[in-house]
């Protein structure tokens, strides 16, 4: 049976691109962000997942508002990127894996999660991006990916609840895949920020904090704030923290927080990176 | 009532609506084919997407804000804004009335919290 062996979380800021193409990892302004990536690095040699499951927000490359899902799920052999309109690398395309991905779709409307499927779907800097540096370098990809998307964008957006709720359904379904597979997820986007109104620039340490510490254990409680709340206290792009919310939902034994990253400012964003671990329930009973 | 949170546009079903063709002409910037016709013959582009009177003038001035209250979304202005060469942190400055140097101090001050 598959497997869910953890979780990384991290901020997908555009800029991060060209500071990759441009071998910026060790310059002051980028070196604290970067080395938030040295753990990730460590653990995935330790893990060695074969699919990553992607929770992020599209930004107007794949989907446009006129026709905009709430929860989509790829369903393809393969995912491109293409050019988003302000420069950054194009990616080069990453692997999918279709059978898991209908898996997950069958498994998911079962559960009454209605999602649009999508069996060709160009992946942002949102996927591109949390891609590159969890596995920087020219190798081939060594993880397959099943991309889910999750509308941040139009209101009104699901709530904090219904995006944990939908990530504890994509839990159960890869848990009940019989393939044995290491499964990762990955949450992308965030934390604090907003880039548009007289409030541009906004970051909330506190409530960032707040929220990094509540998602390892008690993620319910962060269901107390409405998607205005969110706004109010994370920014009007802050809200990409539903794509975390979902990942954390994903893990569906016991987590800890194994490292965390957390600096201000990345471009106009808090960046934050997280590394989960998940241990099924049933060994720690066990033990 | 939710009270309105001061100097922030929700991207709702109003701004939506009030803002398709504009967002709708910046999807369109995806493309580089696009964005070179756009700086050759910025009108006719402009009309091609049929935007609003206001919202030609907003692009015409190259206020955000101004395209905000046309209806753009940021994540498609941004779009546009990469045209002119601007990037968030440039149209962040602009939205606030700072300089470039000064909205990236304010963003390391929050660091300092």
């Amino acid at each position: 049976m598959a497997r869910i062996v953890g979780g990384v979380a991290t901020t997908h800021v555009p800029s991060i691109g060209k500071a990759i193409a441009e071998k910026k990892q060790n310059d002051p302004y980028w070196k604290p962000f970067f080395k938030g990536f040295d753990y990730v690095h460590y653990w995935l040699a330790r893990t060695k997942p074969d699919v990553a499951v992607v929770f992020y927000n599209d930004h107007g490359l794949n989907f446009f508002l006129d026709k905009l899902p709430t929860f989509a799920v790829g369903a393809a052999a393969e995912y491109r990127s293409e050019d988003e309109g302000w420069g950054i690398p194009v990616s080069r395309p990453i692997p999918g894996d279709a059978a898991l991905s209908w898996h997950l779709i069958n498994a998911m409307v079962a559960d009454e999660f209605d999602v649009t499927m999508c069996q060709d779907m160009l992946i942002d800097h949102a996927v591109t991006i949390p891609m590159a540096l969890i596995w920087p370098g020219t190798a081939p990809w060594p993880v397959r990916i099943v991309p889910i998307e999750i509308n941040t964008v139009q209101h009104p957006l699901p709530s904090l609840a219904r995006c944990l709720k939908l990530g504890r359904s994509v839990g159960r379904a890869i848990e009940s895949y019989p393939q044995d597979l290491r499964v990762m997820v990955v949450g992308t986007g965030g934390l604090s920020h907003q880039l548009d109104g007289t409030r541009a620039g906004f970051i909330n340490k506190e409530f960032d904090e707040l929220c990094l510490d509540k998602i390892v254990s008690k993620p319910e409680e962060l269901t107390r704030y409405s998607i205005h709340d969110l706004v109010e206290e994370s920014g009007s792009q802050g809200v990409e923290f539903l794509n975390w919310m979902a990942m954390r939902g994903a893990m569906t034994g016991q987590v800890t927080e194994l490292n965390r990253n957390y600096h201000i400012p990345i471009s106009n964003t808090a960046a934050a990176t997280v590394v989960y671990d998940n241990q099924p329930q049933i060994a720690l009973k066990a033990a | 009532m939710q009270q309105d949170i001061p100097g922030t546009t929700i991207f709702d079903g109003d701004q939506a609506q009030k803002g398709l063709a504009l967002n709708r002409m910046c999807f369109s910037f995806n493309s580089a084919e696009n964005r070179a016709a756009f700086v050759k013959d910025e009108d006719a582009y402009c009309r091609r997407y049929g935007l609003s009177e206001e919202q030609r003038a907003a692009v015409k001035s190259r206020s955000v804000l101004k395209m905000i209250e046309a209806g753009g979304n940021v994540y498609y202005l941004a779009k546009l804004a990469g045209i002119f060469g601007l990037n968030v942190q440039d149209i962040g400055a602009q939205q606030t009335g700072m300089t470039v140097e000064a909205f990236k101090s304010k963003l390391q001050e929050a660091a300092r919290v």
